[in-house]
């Protein structure tokens, strides 16, 4: 099998935050929301394994899709050498979807930091869904993508930790406030564990249908090596499950958020 | 030409097996690539009740290679009996069992249950270092090693590997004491201890501190012992370690491996497993080898 395609725009979206856009009918004819492609940043033996980076978008007319990903290590310094017009070598689309929507459903989603991106491809693959936003970033230099999200949903709220943009302070908070007066069908949230943690909590207790996207630091990507474990309760004890391929989407009553 | 090669009893088409604990139970490759092509498959390292394994994160990216520290997760023997088994007979490929335990009891009471299934060969994993009993316990002294493997011998039915651990002083007097206590073959090396440092949290990576290395990075150390072992021993040597092309499986055969597992490389490389076959073939024919059992200890020392 071949996994390599063929680059077609590479985008700064921030300071840290860059975006690969590739070409391939294999990934864009079978990828749903929530899904992650497994990419190769070098040929050689430096930043050895392939790094797990969600699909942010699919553009099934000219079969590509869009990854972003953050500057900060070995893996992703090398990925930022990319340029339109090279090869790169991507396995997937990799692990389980969200559940989408029903038709004329009210849903909210909630993302921090690099956890928006996924929630980017789910919601624009919604239609006749009424979609509330909520993103939450250090700061206004990390504000990306905001047009894009304001472009697919119904309405779009913005938070920042230093308050730079939009409301000071966590995005949960205007999300709880939100749903004093809303109640949503289903919330779906991907970013920092603590965030992660008081979404679900909240939607548990309220009985709201929620799903997370969980991430963790992978192997194989496919389910063999068992390394990206996650915690999930089974029965009155756990066992952990592969963020790889029994996520990295879950339900939130089935996981242990620690 | 003719890539079968006779190992314990067992016949391979080809040298190329899956390594234990890369390749779970051969479903997830499957999607990939088509088993069969495979020599054998070991499958993930099994103990006689469920085990959930070690906390994450369970792996480290280190220079060519990664820690993992998995712990032995597996859903027992008799899971693996009931549902993975009738899976991997749909393949017409060797099917070797990996197994663990606590206590020399679980170790003989595990091979006793597998002696009466439908596999081709046990290897004993005396050679874990995530696990904080048993298994590397006796893998690390030829004692522990010749006990172990003398007790699973009067129970075992089947073809039995002793799969080393490179964490000690010298690996051919371990190797010496499975063959003395009745071992068909030998398989090495398993993981070297490691360990790796976030400088900026000032935490280890691997929640469990420490784990075993792999990769690219392990393969000089693993070819020299392979050497040592071939030499030291009569049963034959599956070697393994790093192996990422045809060309390192030739390099481990050449040392004097009968055989090679593959397993971390699949990682980054879905098709590494085919490839090795095609590059060990692709090696005999530029080479004027007939046969891939000839190239076992052709080194020219």
């Amino acid at each position: 099998m071949d996994f390599r395609e063929r680059i077609v725009k590479t985008e700064t979206l921030s300071k840290d935050i860059h975006l690969i856009r590739i070409r391939s009918e294999r990934i864009t004819d079978s990828a749903v929301p929530g899904q992650f492609v497994n990419v190769r940043c070098s040929g050689g033996l430096d930043a050895y394994l392939r790094r797990p980076i969600s699909i942010c978008r699919v553009c099934p007319s000219d079969k590509t899709f869009d990854i972003a990903y953050m500057k900060r290590g070995k893996g992703t310094i090398l990925l930022c050498d990319f340029r339109e017009g090279d090869m790169i070598d991507v396995t997937g689309p990799l692990g389980s979807g969200f559940t989408m929507p029903q038709t004329r459903e009210k849903i909210a989603v909630v993302g921090g930091g690099i956890g928006i991106f996924p929630l980017l491809y789910l919601i624009d693959s919604c239609n006749d869904v009424e979609k509330t936003v909520f993103l939450g970033f250090r700061s206004k230099d990390a504000v990306v993508l905001k047009d894009d999200f304001e472009h697919s949903s119904n309405s779009l709220v913005i938070a920042t930790d230093d308050g730079t943009f939009g409301i000071k302070g966590f995005v949960t908070e205007p999300f709880f406030n939100w749903l004093q007066s809303n109640r949503p069908d289903r919330v779906y949230t991907c970013g920092p564990l603590p965030m992660i943690k008081r979404i679900a909590e909240y939607c548990i207790e309220r009985d709201i249908f929620c799903e997370v996207s969980m991430e963790q630091r992978m192997g194989c990507g496919i389910g063999a090596c068992l390394v990206c474990a996650c915690k999930v309760k089974e029965g009155s004890d756990f066992s952990y499950a592969r963020v790889c391929s029994d996520g990295p989407v879950f339900r939130a009553e089935k996981l242990v958020l620690e | 030409m003719d890539l079968s090669v006779n190992i314990a009893g067992m016949k391979l088409k080809n040298p190329v097996i899956a390594a234990s604990g890369t390749f779970g139970f051969g479903r997830e490759y499957s999607k990939f690539f088509d088993l069969n092509m495979l020599g054998g498959i070991s499958v993930k390292g099994l103990t006689l009740e469920p085990r959930k394994g070690n906390e994450p994160p369970r792996i480290a990216e280190t220079p060519a290679g990664i820690l993992n520290s998995v712990g032995l997760q597996n859903p027992g023997v008799h899971a693996f009996i009931r549902d993975e088994i009738p899976f991997l007979r749909g393949f017409g490929t060797a099917v070797i069992v990996n197994v663990a335990g606590n206590t020399v009891d679980d170790y003989r009471a595990i091979v006793e249950i597998l002696s009466g299934a439908d596999i081709d060969a046990i290897e004993l994993n005396v050679s874990c270092p995530n696990v904080k009993e048993g298994c590397l316990l006796f893998g690390s002294t030829a004692k522990g090693v010749f006990e172990v493997t003398g007790v699973v011998r009067k129970v075992c039915k089947k073809p039995l590997i002793v799969k080393l651990s490179p964490n000690v002083t010298d690996i051919t007097e371990i190797a010496k004491a499975a063959e003395d206590a009745g071992a068909d073959c030998v398989s090495l090396i398993n993981t070297l201890l490691g360990m790796s440092i976030d400088i900026e949290t000032r935490k280890p990576v691997l929640a469990n501190v420490m784990g075993g290395l792999s990769g690219p990075a392990v393969k000089p150390v693993a070819v020299r012992m392979v050497y040592e072992t071939a030499k030291a021993v009569r049963i034959p040597v599956i070697g393994m370690g790093g192996i990422s092309n045809g060309n390192d499986a030739v390099e481990f055969m050449l040392a004097g491996a009968s055989a090679v597992m593959v397993g971390t490389a699949g990682f980054v490389n879905p098709n590494v497993w085919v490839e090795t076959i095609q590059g060990i073939e692709q090696y005999m024919k530029e080479n004027g080898f007939e046969k891939a059992a000839d190239l076992t200890g052709a080194l020219i020392v």
